[in-house]
């Protein structure tokens, strides 16, 4: 056998106890990666790729995971090799930190809660080399600053809870660099972060690789992060590896079934930059035909200057700060349209769909749905009115009650409205049930005996049992993979073209967006900067920070690779201001057809 | 990868149950333990009031397997009576005080806003006193007895529970399945009795097994003290009291009873402790 | 800092009800305090004077201003037993009590988190099993059934240590171990498992990943975030202890308050009772208070946030 350059993983299978004996998760695993090399162990959920980081660090050891056979080659500083499946407990601690160093996906739990920043630093470089506290911490203090860390004397004082997550994982960028590493294993380091920051993000780890020659093994499930950064991918599902190339084969020419599939599955921006009609995604039995659904007339639901603030008050109630999570906001939805909400979190486009199915309580402005008022004092007590609008929510697991089966849950708004009486509900409920692609069997299942797809799809079922003519889909494909996230994103459009109905998008992710909206709506700090339809927003944006948003973006094709990106490490400010401190909301102006844009000042960046 | 089998959430939690034997042993001795006590008439060998003046203060022999006290009653049959008393004050106390504090805990959690401020502020004033302290004040007001024990017992169970529930019932709010069914238009009384409650009760039953266990210490300790069960009731506080005297001297007197106590207290605990870990893993 | 003063102004109201209700205590009493006050064979002249100088003669609220006011100034009736002024017949008992607590809150805490931690790291091994089962059997263990075996074995049989009161330091030995040992099971019980969860946090695997040494994973990162919950079971369980203590200075007849208070309700020693449950409610309120100040220190989010 060939000797490694740095890590050569040979045959690897790892086990987990399960009800009875052991399940594997990694199975007969072979990758490689050399100095100053970007390996990318891509796979959905469930495709043991994080398991493998851990196996190589014995991580795995702190757990259930057991490795059963295979060897880790690594080639260390004085350039022995060693077999990681065979050291003891005492050298890989050793080997952890001087030589291979991890960062992880929870950039909000990865840190320790209760201690100073610059300690967590330090004690990383404390450990490994002979140098006291407070060198250490003045090392510490160059790492802040080289991860681009603003003020970063004041931060090396401070507690992970009072700086934001894309700084948090900047500082676990730090802690990883501490001691100079030569293989560093990030682990879905920029999912949980907004799209602008992962551009920073990503943006300094190619930076780092490029400077220090560290090997990057970068375990991802997202295809554009794949293309922007990595030189060679390895393509993992069910534990086993699928295929093995660069990343322009890969790309450019997969051989195998299933990345075939996946790279079908993966929205492309601009993909549907010469039409301005949505379109599935080009998954057997859909085919990518842009479809026109939405119906002239007058808007099924019209928001007028909508505001929802928060109170943030102190142990004795009194007002400290308000969070402007919705100012002004103004928008209408025609019948058979969707209208896509796009926006990084804490923006508000969450508060905005739920003030609109009032699970929050609007602090003034008007909602009217279908022509009538549902703000109003009699709204509340009239079910009736909650009827025309559903909602569907990100996760599909908690948005059902685990003790109650698929069949009562889709059951209840069809009793609550009294839509259907004994006999019909359970035909209505197998109905809507085979409506969303699933088995009417389903019906007795309980949600916990269902993967993450087919729960969504009894979530979106639920909210067609009211028979709604609006459904608010709240960042309803988020949280699924890839390929099912296609398949929902279609059954959603599929239902349009049926039902006739009108979807409000709550969205993060700009090219699934480009797929199912007819027109696009920026949101930044609770106002809407830029509104219109769907082409002229994503082709030719025009505020500042749609531009920013779309920058950000990564795009699954590694011949579109960009140098530099334009993305400074500014972030986005607070929406939390004074008790009287009000927001400056100007009306938007037109600038084409349809096309509105915020030309005053929002939150001082623009 | 095999077909999943289909489980509900219940039989899920009893298949968990099922593999802590520890804890169905401690299930069997509870039941046990209440039968005992449900057939105490025909069960106890002797009277547990009929003083005998020529066995006084005798060792476990085989006529009394567990002794005579310093009347000559046979303790073992005063055990088996004296479970009843035990065994009612710990399940009335702990049931009295989780209704209670489940009511208390649901309609402060739903409501909110000053409802709940009120109702909180009480149980904080009510979690200001050391719970025996409160028992032991409330004893003092009544008088001393069983039922006045019961009452005492149950009154600090209360911002237990409450808060427990409140805290539940604050986090299955919010929860996205319960926000689904106010998007879908369901009343709130039926989101509490479909979703709410259910989703509490296992909390609930799991809690108040376990204050079943200290509820009889604690009336144990109040009748010890000469507050709770009067002579010559063969409540097991009061016979650990009265065996006082003869400690070094017979001590069966103070063995049995105590050890009866601890049986009985620890099989609630097991129990308590099963039931919880078998309801956290489903949870997980 | 503004936390702990915040935490300090918290504390008024509830010591305020804690105050009306052991003013009430005496209201809803069954019969005439003053009668009670005067003794039984009085005549309606001295019940009639009694009322007077006790003041139960003027509105409601002005008699809680004048108590409130009294008991300020230490002034807490007199008790009907002894005829005694409370607050010396108090002060004699206080220090007994006090010692007792805190030797048992002591080794009780140091014990249990240690154990607690212990069967945390030994998770799933024996040792873990064997530990808990000791702390449910602790938990389980009726105090006074203890003190009588510590009793017999230690004084009848071996007669290395006195069977009661408070003479030397060697007689805090028994009574403070059996005081304290249900607050040990609970706390171990607890303290493992806050510390089971905090071992599966992840940033307890980030400390792994720097390579650190497994006692400052533990200790450092570990247990330092598993005490912020126990350190508030802590001070709920001192509450605990001090009605624990009332049965334990009876079983090891302990010059205490918790033996004073049993003793006064068995004479029907109101103004004494009374006094008792205000003195050991603002104490088990005044610890929780330190309790919820150390978890300001332990927790920089709450003491930075707020």
């Amino acid at each position: 056998m060939s000797q490694p350059d740095l890590l050569a993983i040979r045959n690897l299978s790892v086990s987990f106890p399960a009800d009875r004996g052991r399940t594997t998760v990694v199975q007969n695993l072979s990758l490689t990666v050399s100095p100053g090399e970007t390996v990318a162990l891509v796979g959905e959920s469930g495709s043991g790729k994080s398991v493998t980081s851990l196996a190589v660090t014995r991580l795995l050891d702190y757990g259930p995971g057991r490795i059963d056979a295979g060897e880790i080659r690594y080639r260390d500083r004085d350039g022995t090799v060693r077999d990681l499946v065979r050291e003891n407990a005492e050298s890989m601690r050793r080997l952890r930190g001087p030589e291979i160093a991890m960062i992880f996906q929870q950039p909000m739990s990865s840190l320790n809660p209760v201690m100073r920043i610059g300690e967590q630093i330090a004690e990383a470089i404390v450990q490994h080399r002979e140098i006291g506290w407070s060198e250490a911490e003045a090392e510490a203090l160059q790492l802040l600053e080289r991860v681009r860390i603003p003020d970063a004397r004041r931060q090396l004082k401070r507690y992970p809870f009072e700086i934001s997550g894309g700084m948090r994982q900047r500082v676990m960028i730090a802690i990883a660099l501490a001691s100079r590493p030569r293989l560093l294993i990030a682990d879905e380091p920029t999912t949980a972060l907004d799209v602008t920051v992962q551009a920073q993000v990503l943006r300094l780890l190619r930076e780092l690789r490029n400077d220090l020659g560290t090997g990057l093994l970068f375990i991802t499930h997202d295809m554009g992060v794949v293309a922007e950064l990595a030189d060679r991918v390895v393509v993992m599902r069910g534990g086993e590896r699928v295929e093995e190339g660069s990343v322009t084969q890969i790309f450019g020419a997969p051989v195998h079934a299933y990345t075939k599939s996946l790279l079908a599955a993966v929205p492309v921006l601009g993909s549907l930059a010469e039409t301005p009609l949505p379109a599935p995604f080009a998954i057997p039995p859909e085919k990518a035909v842009p479809q026109d659904t939405v119906a002239a007339g007058a808007p099924i639901l019209q928001v007028r200057d909508l505001v929802t603030r928060f109170d943030v008050r102190n142990a004795f109630g009194m007002l400290n700060a308000r969070v402007h999570a919705v100012e002004q906001v103004n928008l209408d939805i025609q019948p058979g349209e969707t209208l896509a909400l796009v926006g990084e979190s804490g923006c508000g486009k969450s508060t905005l769909g739920r003030s609109i199915v009032r699970l929050e309580t609007p602090r003034s402005g008007q909602i009217v749905f279908d022509g009538k008022d549902v703000l109003g004092a009699d709204a509340e007590a009239n079910p009736e009115l909650r009827r025309g609008i559903q909602y569907v929510f990100q996760d599909p697991y908690s948005a059902l009650d685990p003790r109650l089966t698929v069949g009562f849950s889709i059951a209840e708004p069809i009793r609550t409205h009294a839509l259907r009486q004994g006999a019909a509900v359970t035909d209505r409920v197998a109905e809507l049930l085979e409506l969303v692609g699933l088995p009417t069997h389903f019906a007795a299942r309980y949600p916990h005996e269902l993967s993450g797809g087919q729960c969504q799809r009894v979530g979106i079922a639920r909210a067609l049992a009211s028979e709604p003519r609006l459904i608010i889909a709240d960042e309803a494909v988020a949280a699924l993979d890839v390929s099912i996230r296609a398949q929902v994103v279609n059954l959603l459009m599929a239902l349009q073209r049926r039902l006739g109905l009108s979807c409000l998008f709550i969205s993060h992710d700009m090219a699934v967006v480009e797929r199912v909206s007819h027109r696009v709506a920026v949101m930044y700090l609770g106002q809407i900067v830029e509104i219109g339809p769907r082409q002229a927003v994503l082709t030719s944006p025009q505020h500042a920070y749609t531009r920013r948003l779309l920058a950000a973006v990564p795009i699954p094709d590694p011949a579109r690779r960009r140098r530099e990106l334009a993305i400074d490490d500014s972030e986005v400010p607070s929406p939390l201001r004074a008790p009287d401190d009000n927001p400056t909301v100007a009306p938007l102006v037109e600038v084409g057809p349809g096309h509105y844009v915020a030309r005053h000042p929002v939150g001082g960046s623009y | 990868m095999t077909a999943p089998t289909i489980r509900s959430p219940a039989g899920e939690f009893w298949r968990r149950l099922r593999r802590r034997h520890t804890a169905l042993a401690a299930g069997v001795v509870v039941l046990l333990i209440v039968l005992i006590a449900i057939f105490a008439p025909l069960l106890a060998p002797y009277d547990p009031a009929a003083a005998d003046y020529d066995a006084v203060l005798q060792g476990p022999s085989l006529a009394h397997l567990a002794g005579t006290d310093s009347y000559g009653r046979d303790i073992l049959s005063r055990i088996i009576w004296g479970g009843r008393i035990s065994l009612t004050v710990g399940l009335v106390s702990a049931f009295a005080g989780g209704l209670v504090g489940t009511a208390l805990g649901l309609i402060s959690g739903w409501a909110g806003g000053w409802v709940d401020t009120a109702l909180m502020r009480l149980c904080d004033v009510l979690f200001a006193f050391p719970g025996i302290l409160l028992a032991i004040a409330v004893v003092a007001l009544l008088g001393p007895g069983v039922a006045n024990v019961v009452w005492a017992v149950a009154v600090f169970s209360v911002p237990v529970f409450a808060r427990l529930v409140r805290g539940t019932t604050m986090a299955l709010k919010e929860a996205q399945y319960v926000q689904a069914g106010r998007t879908i238009g369901v009343p709130g009384s039926k989101l509490m009795l479909y979703h709410i409650l259910p989703g509490a009760l296992p909390v609930v039953i799991v809690y108040m097994s376990l204050r079943i266990g200290s509820a009889i210490l604690v009336g144990a300790a109040l009748s010890f003290i000469g507050l709770g069960a009067q002579p010559p009731s063969p409540e097991w506080g009061a016979m650990l009291a009265d065996g006082r005297a003869y400690l070094g001297v017979a001590d069966h007197l103070t063995l049995f009873p105590g050890l009866a106590i601890f049986i009985v207290v620890l099989s609630f605990n097991v129990l308590g402790d099963g039931l919880r870990d078998a309801l956290s893993q489903r949870l997980h | 800092m503004l936390f702990f003063l915040r935490r300090l102004v918290g504390a008024i109201p509830v010591l305020f009800a804690v105050s009306i209700f052991v003013f009430g205590f005496v209201r809803v009493l069954p019969g005439d305090p003053a009668r009670l006050v005067a003794g039984a064979d009085a005549t309606e002249q001295e019940v009639a004077s009694a009322r007077q100088s006790l003041g139960l003669d003027r509105p409601i609220w002005e008699q809680y201003v004048r108590y409130v006011g009294a008991s300020l100034k230490g002034d807490l009736g007199v008790s009907s037993r002894t005829r005694e002024p409370v607050i010396d017949v108090i002060a004699a008992r206080f220090w007994p009590t006090l010692w007792l607590t805190l030797a048992a809150m002591g080794w009780a805490t140091l014990a249990g988190t240690f154990i607690g931690v212990w069967a945390g790291t030994k998770r799933g091994r024996w040792q873990d099993q064997v530990a808990m089962l000791v702390a449910i059997g602790g938990l389980s263990f009726p105090g006074f059934w203890l003190g009588f075996l510590l009793i017999n074995l230690f004084s009848v049989h071996l007669g290395w240590l006195p069977t009661g009161g408070f003479d030397s330091w060697l007689s805090l030995l028994m009574p403070s171990f059996t005081l304290g040992v249900g607050v040990a099971a609970v706390l171990a019980r607890f303290s493992r498992s806050a510390f089971v969860d905090v071992a599966g946090e992840d940033f307890v695997r980030t400390a792994r990943s720097k390579g650190l040494r497994e006692r400052r994973v533990i200790w450092r990162h570990g247990v330092r975030n598993a005490l912020i919950p126990v350190v508030t079971l802590t001070g709920l369980e001192f509450g605990t202890l001090l009605g624990g203590a009332i049965v334990v200075e009876t079983v090891f007849a302990w010059p205490g308050l918790g033996r004073l208070l049993v003793d006064s309700i068995a004479f029907r020693d109101y103004p004494v009772i009374q006094a008792e449950i205000l003195l050991l409610s603002a104490e088990f309120l005044l610890i929780n208070l330190v309790i919820d100040m150390l978890y300001g220190v332990l927790n920089p989010e709450i003491r930075l946030r707020s």
